[in-house]
């Protein structure tokens, strides 16, 4: 009897050290500008190619400005990286998807979105969200840049094993709770500590009913409470999603991926290192009030007092002033000032979907900035395909152009100091979307209620 | 990227009594934006470390002329967030060759193991006894023994032994990095390969 997860893993050990690690094999490698140079420097230094150029992926995400992409990056540094990316790859024959092509996007969005991300796969990524394709029945987790050479230079990686949590969430989840507010909801029950040296499996009615995109944003999170990743046994809707997806198998080559893929589950019986189980009726739409991910309540909560804060008082006084919110009081009415929807939690066509049934014949409040920034070119040619962009429009918004944006501020997307935004990114931690700005995480409705009336309100209430 | 090898040490440290010291307070995003792996530790907890004129803040521990030594002692949770090895890598750059912690976040811990750092996790209880011993006396010092796996508060004779893989500790003690053990491994890589579907 096997978990979902030991099936994979063990599918794709190459050897075991003694009292060490596993040497781990990589079926897909995404990389992109800003983790990779220093890793090709490394190779090429040791006189070496990639190993396997058609088992890594391209594409610039974190750097890129979302307006006029056709032009020139104005930042040296940035172009230099985005340059360098090219060039390397070039060099190594690695497939780019690059500044203003067809594919181009944030790599967990278009990995999925192209049929890239397969059940059964091991995929890294030099970036901790990687844990996002997790939600096709995968291994997926973020490496360091030593860990990127490792793989350019022998298609594997050295790890331990990690330990086996599952997560069940039974029942049904409530009107206007979406699976963001899940993520939140579980994350600020095991904190953002709780997860580290697991790897998590999502399971239970609540988990199956979501969409891919759903799931993709629960995975996603999965590292901001500290796992390695986290994963969902594939299903039909796993195979709808992918199926006629670019990269997808075709023809007789389906058939057998289906087949396979059907065994990707978790035997019954099999053990896990700890479980944990949550009623879906329970979660309720939810907001961050601190300076990390596990400082999550329900909208219409109140900020833990003091005494009531799980974790040192000193840390979290210090994250409650870095806010300028009071322990114990209630986080609605309070004013924001940006509204960014967007990032590899939240940037897909069914989040701006969502976004636009809400503001649809609505008004953007007058003092709030909102950035619309869509995943990948995909979603924005859906967006503008499916009049989503005239609705945004109509409401005040303004569609950008796809990259990674405000999510960690690497571009002109910044948040200025003290301005407190409402994101539906995955980090809220101190200056992450700007030096000295403020980040509310939350769900695309939640952040669309927020933009619409220019303070948190509870989207339920609209 | 090779390092320098694994020696034992006595040092003093450097005492940062904060929780969840994530990667964007290690190093902000704004700061990876190299080609290349240099200074690194210049910028290491930029935005607490200085103003934002570029001037030093007085009351950041970096900033303290009492506090030196090669030894960073973090609260629990140390290094969560992203997997940005430039974390690592100024943590490393600045010159720490320890972090010590009651807690690592995984990515954090493994990302310093591969660049030649030693996260010693002790109980949250011999933290507090060293941040205690610390902030009583800045000259307070901490030996660390890789051979042994232990970390020691010199004055008091006060120890706790920490958990190391026998891999990882060959790797640290002779300065090798994953890539050299895998490059030797190539045969096995290639036998895997061949019978390996997904
Ligand atoms: S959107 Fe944000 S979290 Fe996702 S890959 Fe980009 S920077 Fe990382």
């Amino acid at each position: 009897m096997k978990t979902l997860f030991d099936k994979i893993w063990d599918a794709h050990v190459v050897k075991s050290v003694p009292d060490g690690p596993d040497v781990f094999y990589i079926d897909k490698h995404f990389i992109h500008e800003v983790t990779s140079p220093v890793a090709f420097l490394g190779i090429e230094k040791r006189g070496k190619k990639v190993r396997c150029p058609e088992k890594t992926i391209a594409t610039p995400d974190h750097n890129v400005p979302t307006i006029n992409q056709s032009e020139e990056i104005q930042d040296v540094l940035s172009r230099t990286q985005v340059e360098k990316l090219t060039e390397n790859c070039n060099n190594h024959g690695i497939e780019l998807h690059g500044l203003g092509s067809e594919n181009h996007g944030i790599v967990h969005v278009i990995g999925p979105e192209l049929g890239i991300t397969q059940p059964g796969m091991t995929i890294v990524c030099g970036d901790s969200h990687t844990s996002t394709h997790g939600a096709f029945g995968a291994i997926a987790f973020g490496i360091g840049t030593s860990e990127i050479e490792m793989v350019f230079a022998t298609q594997c990686i050295m790890q331990p094993k990690p330990k086996k949590m599952r997560i069940t969430i039974d029942g049904e989840l409530g009107m206007g709770v979406t699976s963001k507010d899940i993520i939140l909801y579980i994350i600020s029950q095991i904190t953002t500590a709780g997860g580290t040296g697991y790897f998590v499996e999502y399971a239970g009615s609540a988990i199956k009913s979501l969409s891919m995109e759903a799931r993709m944003t629960i995975c996603n999170m999965s590292i901001e409470m500290g796992a390695r990743g986290g994963m969902i046994a594939p299903d039909e809707t796993t195979f709808e999603y992918l199926k006629g997806k670019k990269y997808a198998p075709k023809g007789a080559e389906w058939d057998a991926a289906i087949a396979r893929w059907s065994e990707l589950k978790t035997d019954e019986g099999a053990e896990f290192d700890v479980e944990y189980k949550y009623d879906a009726s329970q979660i309720q739409p939810m907001v961050t009030y601190g300076t990390n991910p596990g400082m999550g309540i329900a909208v219409t909560g109140n900020i833990p007092t003091v005494e009531a804060a799980a974790g040192n008082a000193k840390t979290f006084t210090k994250s409650l002033d870095y806010m300028g919110f009071e322990a114990g009081e209630s986080i609605l009415g309070k004013k924001i000032d940006y509204v960014f929807i967007g990032s590899c939690t939240n940037g897909r066509i069914e989040d701006f979907r969502s976004v636009a049934k809400f503001v649809k014949g609505r008004q953007k409040a007058n003092h709030v900035t909102a950035w619309l920034v869509p995943g990948s070119k995909e979603v924005e040619r859906l967006c503008n395909s499916e009049g989503l962009t005239k609705i945004f429009e109509e409401a005040g918004f303004v569609l950008r152009e796809p990259g990674c944006s405000a999510c960690l501020a690497m571009n002109d997307d910044k948040i200025p100091v003290g301005k407190y935004a409402v994101s539906t990114s995955n980090r809220n931690f101190e200056g992450r979307q700007g030096p000295g700005a403020r980040t509310i995480l939350a769900s695309p409705i939640m952040a669309a209620a927020a933009a619409i009336t220019g303070n948190i309100t509870d989207p339920r209430s609209l | 990227m090779a390092f320098d090898k694994f020696i034992n040490l006595k040092d003093t440290c450097v005492p940062l009594p904060i929780e969840n010291v994530d990667t964007d307070q290690i190093i902000p995003a704004r700061f990876l934006k190299a080609i290349e792996r240099k200074g690194f530790g210049d910028n290491l907890f930029r935005d607490w470390r200085y103003n934002s004129d570029g001037s030093p803040k007085e009351d950041f521990v970096l900033n303290n002329p009492k506090y030196s030594g090669r030894i960073l002692v973090g609260g629990k949770n140390f290094g969560s967030g992203s997997s940005r090895e430039h974390a690592a890598w100024s943590v490393y750059d600045y010159g720490f060759r320890v972090v010590i912690s009651s807690f690592f976040a995984d990515i954090f811990k493994g990302n310093s193991l591969n660049i030649g750092i030693l996260p010693v996790q002790v109980s949250e209880e011999f933290l507090q006894k060293i941040f205690t011993a610390v902030f009583e006396d800045a000259k307070t010092e901490i030996a660390v023994d890789i051979d042994a796996q232990t970390v020691t508060i010199v004055a008091t004779g006060e120890y706790e032994s920490f958990d190391l893989n026998a891999y990882k500790k060959d790797c640290l003690k002779n300065g090798f990095d994953d890539i050299d053990y895998l490059l030797n491994s190539s045969d096995e890589i290639e036998e895997f390969e061949k019978q390996h579907n997904v």
